[in-house]
C-alpha cells in the first residue's frame, strides 16, 4: 500500500527480496503506477510479474503476482481486502492504517497464507481478531 | 533493580527519552512529523538505539512493543536485524501479545539465510503440538513464510496432525503450510498427497480453496499425481456446479457471484487435469458450457470466472462448439466498457490467434477499433492481433486501417507497425501496383522507423515489375520533390530516378496524371538531396550515382552534371570523393564507355532467407539425386575394373561374365569404407583374382583402437601344377590414403596348394574418406600359363 507521495503505508513479501532491493522495487513500482492516468487499464507488465493497483482516495494497493495469476480474480480480491478493512475500522482511512498497522497485518494473514488465498469470507476474517481485541481490552 | 536504573539514567536525557518506551501510535506520529528525510532519518536513528538499549536490558514487559517499532521502521527501509534475537523471546513467552509480535517479526525479519530462524523451530513445534487455536494459527503462518527445508522436514509430522483436526481455522491454514513444505521439500508430496481426497469432501470453503491450490502444487510437480488426482475430476465438477447453480448465499457471495476465487482456483485445477486427456476434458465439457452461460457478467467478479473459465476451454481438449463459444466470449469482452477486460481479452486472443484463427477473424472489426484505444499496451495489443490476422482476403482493408493507424499512432509503436505492414503487404500482396504504393506509403509517413533492407526490398521489386516503371519513378519523383528528409524514401527515389528517369521525362503515363517534368528540374533536384544537411552519406551516394546515370538518359548536354560530379571531386566523404573521381575520369577518358556502363541495371539476385532457403532445398535435391545415380555407375565400373584382369596386349577377348549385381553389388561396396562412425563391421574375405588355379584373396582386419586403420593381407595360393615365380602385387592408392606394403613372405607360389604367399598392406584413411579400391592384379609371370 502506498500513498501518493510515494509513502509506503504497508509491505508483505512472500518471496525474498533484499532490504536494500525493497526500497528500489517500491520506487519504481510506485512510479509505473503514478503515471497511469485514469484511462489506462490497471495492470501493468513490471520485468517478469504483472502488476495489479487500485486507487483509493490517496492510497494505491498494487499486488504483484507471477504469470500464472488471473489478473481480474486479484483485482477483485483487492477490492475485497479493502472491504473487510472497512469493516473492522468502519470506514477506513489511510491515517487508520498507518496507525494500526499490527492489526492490518493480522487481517491481511488471515486472508492470505504464503502468497495464497485462504479465506475471503469477512466473518471469518475478523472473528480472531475481533476476541484478540476482546482479550486486550480485559 | 535493572529496570530502575535505567529510569534514574535517563533523567539526566533530554525529555524524549524519559518515558520509558513510545508506544508505536506516538512514534509513527513523530516519523510523520518530520518535515524532511533527514529529520526522519534523525528521529528513527534515536529510537533505534534506544530500542537497542532496551533490548540489551531486556525488559521483557515492553519487548514486544519495543519490536513492533522495529518492524514499522524496517517497513521503511531501515536495518532492523537487531531484532532477530528478539523475535525468539517473544515466541517463547507465554502472552499472546509477545507471541503476535514475535511471529510476525520472525516473517518479516527472519529467512533461511540466517542460522538464527532454526532455533524458532523448537518454538513452533511447541505452539502446534499444544497451542491454543489463535496461536496455532500463528506458528502456522509464519512457517508458511519462512520455513526453511530442515524446518519443514522436522515440523511435517504437527502439520499433518492439525490437517485431521476438527476446526477449520487451523485446517485451512495447515493445509497451505503444507503447500509450502512440498515446495521446500519435494519429497514430503507422499505425506500430504493422502488427506487430500478426503478433504474434497469438506462443505468449509477456506478448506476447500486450500485443499485445491494443495493438489495443483502436487499435480504440477509430479505427473504422478496428476494421474492420480484425474479421478477427482467429477467431484470437483460437482462441487463447481453446486457453487454456480446454488443461489445468493450470504456466505461468499461478492457481486452476486458465488465464492469467484474458489470458483476460479478449481476452474484453474480443472485446466491442469483436463490438458492432453480425452477422458477427463469430456467429464468437464458440459460444465465449462454452463459456467461460461450462466455466469453474470455485470460486475467484474463474474467476468474474472468468465476469463478463467475461458483459459481453461482453450486449453482442454474441448469439443469445437464450445471453443467457439469461448472466442466468443472474449469477443464480447472486446466491447466491454471496461478496459482491463478489454486488456486480458486482448491477450487471450493473441495466445489463441494460431491455433484457431477463423474463430478470431470474426472478431476483426472489434480488434481494429481497438486501434484506437488511448492506453498504449491495449493499442500494442490490438496491433499485434491486427497484424496476426491479415490475410489474403481482408488484405486491402486491413491494411487501410492499418496505414490510418500509422499515421496517428504513438512514436514507440511506429516501427512495430511499419515493420509488420511491410511483411504483411510481402505476403499477401494483391498486385504489384498495390504493393508499390503500400511501400511508398510507409516510408513517407514513418520511413524513419522502417527497418533497414525496405530500402533493397523496394529497389528490388520495382525492378522487377517492368511495367510498373514509368509509375513507380512518376510517383516517387512527386514524393521526393515534396519532402527529401525521410531518407529511404530518398534513396529508392534517387535510384529510380536514375535508373528511369527516360520514362520519366516521357511525359505520358496511364496510370497517373500526366506530369510536365524538365531535366533541369530533375537534376536540380538531385543536386538539392546531395546538398542537403539532412541527407545521410549513403543517400548523398546514391544521388551522385543517379546524376550519372542521367548523363545517359537524359537528351541534353551534360556539362551540369559534369560540373557536379567534378566539385564532388574534392569531397571530404571519402566515398562520395572515390565515386565522383571515377565518374569524373568516366567523362573524360572513357567516354566511348560510359553508356555501356552506365545501362539499365539488371534484376538483382533476391538475397532474402526464403531464396536462401530455397537454394540449400535444391541443392540437397540435387545430392540426393546425384548420390543414388553414382553407386550404380561406380558399380559397373567397378565390376568392370575387377575383371579387368589382362592389359588389352593379351588379346584375349574379356568378356565380362555376367555378375548379377549383387554379389557384384556386394563386392564392391565391401571395399567401401565408410567414412560416417557406425561400429566397424568385419569385412569379410575377399576373392579378387582366380585364373588357372591362381588365386588371390584379400582379408580385412580393421583394428579396433584405431578405426582409421586397414590391415588388408592377401593370400596368394596355386592349386595348378606349376609354381608361380616372381609374384609381385602391387598397390595404388588415392592420395588422401596412406599405404604402406610390408615384404610379402615370398615370391614364388608353390604348386599344388603348398604354402600360400602372404603380404600385408596397411592402409591409413586419416580423413576418413569414403574410397573405392579397384584393386586390378596382374600377374607377370615367367612361367608358361600364359598371361
Amino acid at each position: 500500500m502506498v500513498n501518493k507521495q510515494g509513502q509506503t503505508r504497508l509491505s508483505k513479501y512472500y518471496e525474498h527480496v533484499d532490504i536494500n532491493k525493497r526500497t528500489l522495487l517500491e520506487t519504481e513500482v510506485i512510479k509505473s503506477c503514478l503515471s497511469r492516468s485514469n484511462e489506462q487499464c490497471s495492470f501493468i507488465e513490471y520485468k517478469d510479474f504483472k502488476l495489479i493497483y487500485r486507487q483509493y482516495a490517496a492510497l494505491f494497493i498494487v499486488v504483484g503476482v507471477n504469470d500464472t495469476e488471473n489478473e481480474m480474480a486479484i483485482y477483485e480480491f483487492i477490492h475485497n481486502f479493502v472491504e473487510v478493512l472497512d469493516e473492522y475500522f468502519s470506514r477506513v482511512v489511510s491515517l487508520m492504517i498507518m496507525f494500526n498497522l499490527d492489526k492490518v497485518h493480522i487481517i491481511l494473514d488471515e486472508m492470505v497464507l504464503n502468497g495464497c488465498i485462504v479465506e475471503t469470507n469477512r466473518a471469518r476474517i475478523l472473528a480472531p481478531l475481533l476476541i484478540l481485541d476482546k482479550m486486550s481490552e480485559s | 533493580m535493572p529496570g530502575q536504573r535505567v529510569f534514574l539514567h535517563s533523567r539526566t536525557l533530554p525529555v524524549r527519552m524519559v518515558a520509558p518506551s513510545l508506544k508505536l501510535q506516538d512514534l509513527i506520529e513523530e516519523i510523520r512529523g518530520a518535515k524532511t528525510q533527514a529529520q526522519e532519518r534523525e528521529v528513527i536513528q534515536k529510537e533505534c538505539a534506544h530500542i537497542r538499549a532496551s533490548f540489551r536490558d531486556g525488559d521483557p514487559v515492553h519487548r514486544h512493543r519495543q519490536l513492533a517499532k522495529l518492524l514499522y521502521v524496517h517497513m521503511l527501509g531501515y536495518p532492523a536485524h537487531f531484532g532477530q534475537m528478539e523475535c525468539l523471546k517473544l515466541i517463547a513467552s507465554s502472552r499472546f501479545t509477545d507471541k503476535r509480535v514475535g511471529y510476525l517479526g520472525a516473517m518479516l525479519l527472519l529467512d533461511e539465510r540466517h542460522d538464527a530462524h532454526l532455533l524458532i523451530t523448537n518454538s513452533i513445534k511447541n505452539d502446534l503440538s499444544q497451542g491454543i487455536q489463535p496461536v496455532q494459527g500463528l506458528a502456522l503462518c509464519t512457517l508458511s513464510t519462512m520455513g526453511s527445508a530442515e524446518m519443514c522436514r522436522d515440523l511435517a509430522p504437527e502439520v499433518e496432525k492439525l490437517l485431521l483436526q476438527p476446526s477449520p481455522y487451523v485446517r485451512k491454514k495447515a493445509i497451505l503450510t503444507a503447500v509450502h513444505m512440498i515446495r521446500k521439500v519435494p519429497e514430503l508430496s507422499s505425506v500430504f498427497l493422502p488427506p487430500c481426497v478426503h478433504l474434497l469432501h469438506e462443505r468449509h470453503h477456506g478448506i476447500l480453496l486450500g485443499t485445491i491450490t494443495l493438489i495443483t502444487e502436487l499435480c504440477e510437480r509430479s505427473p504422478a499425481a496428476l494421474k492420480h488426482f484425474r479421478k477427482v475430476v467429477p467431484q470437483l465438477v460437482q462441487i463447481l456446479r453446486t457453487l454456480v447453480t446454488t443461489g445468493y448465499s450470504t456466505e461468499h457471495s461478492i457481486s452476486g457471484v458465488s465464492d469467484p476465487f474458489l470458483q476460479v482456483q478449481i476452474l484453474r485445477l480443472l485446466r491442469i487435469l483436463g490438458r492432453n486427456h480425452e477422458e477427463s476434458s469430456e467429464t468437464m465439457n458440459d460444465l465449462l458450457a454452463q459456467v461460461a452461460t450462466n455466469t453474470d457478467t455485470s460486475r467484474n467478479a463474474g467476468n474474472a470466472v468468465l476469463f478463467e473459465t475461458v483459459l481453461t476451454i482453450m486449453d482442454i481438449h474441448s469439443a469445437a462448439g464450445l471453443r467457439v463459444l469461448a472466442v466468443n466470449i472474449l469477443g464480447r469482452f472486446l466491447l466491454n466498457s471496461d478496459r482491463n477486460i478489454r486488456y486480458v481479452a486482448l491477450t487471450s486472443l493473441l495466445r489463441l490467434v494460431q491455433s484457431d484463427h477463423s474463430a478470431v477473424q470474426r472478431h476483426r472489426p472489434t480488434v481494429v477499433d481497438c486501434l484506437q484505444e488511448t492506453d498504449a499496451s491495449l493499442s500494442r495489443r490490438a496491433l499485434e492481433l491486427s497484424l496476426a490476422l491479415v490475410n489474403s482476403s481482408n488484405v486491402r482493408a486491413m491494411m487501410q486501417e492499418l496505414q490510418a493507424f500509422l499515421e496517428s499512432c504513438p512514436p514507440d509503436l511506429r516501427a512495430d507497425c511499419a515493420s509488420g505492414i511491410l511483411l504483411a503487404a510481402e505476403r499477401f500482396a494483391p498486385t504489384k501496383r498495390w504493393h508499390i504504393d503500400t511501400i511508398l506509403h510507409v516510408l513517407t509517413t514513418a520511413g524513419t522507423h522502417v527497418r533497414d533492407d525496405a530500402v533493397a526490398n523496394l529497389t528490388q521489386l520495382i525492378g522487377g515489375a517492368q511495367e510498373l516503371h514509368a509509375y513507380s519513378v512518376r510517383r516517387l519523383y512527386n514524393a521526393l520533390a515534396e519532402d527529401i528528409s525521410q531518407q529511404p524514401l530518398v534513396q529508392v527515389a534517387a535510384w529510380c530516378i536514375g535508373e528511369y528517369g527516360d520514362l520519366l521525362l516521357e511525359g505520358n503515363c496511364e496510370e497517373i496524371e500526366p506530369l510536365q517534368v524538365d531535366e533541369e528540374e530533375v537534376l536540380a533536384l538531385l543536386e538539392k538531396v546531395l546538398q542537403s544537411h539532412m541527407s545521410l552519406p549513403a543517400t548523398r551516394g546514391y544521388a551522385l550515382t543517379a546524376l550519372m546515370k542521367l548523363s545517359t538518359r537524359l537528351q541534353g548536354d551534360n556539362n551540369r552534371i559534369r560540373q557536379v560530379v567534378s566539385i564532388y571531386r574534392s569531397c571530404l566523404d571519402v566515398e562520395l570523393q572515390q565515386r565522383a573521381v571515377e565518374y569524373d575520369t568516366l567523362f573524360r577518358k572513357y567516354d566511348h564507355m560510359r553508356a555501356a556502363i552506365l545501362e539499365k541495371m539488371p534484376l538483382v539476385e533476391r538475397d532474402g532467407p526464403q531464396a536462401d532457403e530455397e537454394a540449400k532445398q535444391s541443392k540437397e535435391a540435387a545430392q540426393l539425386s546425384e548420390a543414388a545415380p553414382a553407386p550404380t555407375e561406380s558399380q559397373a565400373s567397378q565390376l568392370l575394373d575387377l575383371l579387368d584382369l589382362l592389359d588389352r596386349a593379351s588379346g584375349d577377348a574379356q568378356h565380362p561374365p555376367p555378375l548379377d549385381p549383387s554379389p557384384g553389388g556386394a563386392l564392391v561396396y565391401l571395399l567401401d569404407l565408410p567414412c560416417a562412425p557406425p561400429p566397424p563391421a568385419p569385412i569379410p574375405d575377399l576373392k579378387v583374382f582366380e585364373r588357372e588355379g591362381v588365386q588371390l584373396n584379400l582379408s580385412f582386419i580393421r583394428p579396433p583402437e584405431n578405426p582409421a586403420l586397414l590391415l588388408i593381407t592377401i593370400t596368394a595360393t596355386n592349386s595348378s601344377e606349376g609354381d608361380v615365380t616372381n609374384f609381385i602385387c602391387q598397390a595404388a592408392v588415392p592420395k588422401s590414403l596412406q599405404l604402406q606394403l610390408q615384404a610379402p613372405s615370398g615370391n614364388t607360389v608353390p604348386a599344388r596348394g603348398g604354402l600360400p604367399i602372404t603380404q600385408l598392406f596397411r592402409i591409413l584413411n586419416p580423413n576418413k574418406v569414403s574410397f573405392r579400391s579397384s584393386p586390378k592384379a596382374r600377374p607377370r609371370d615367367s612361367r608358361s600359363h600364359g598371361c
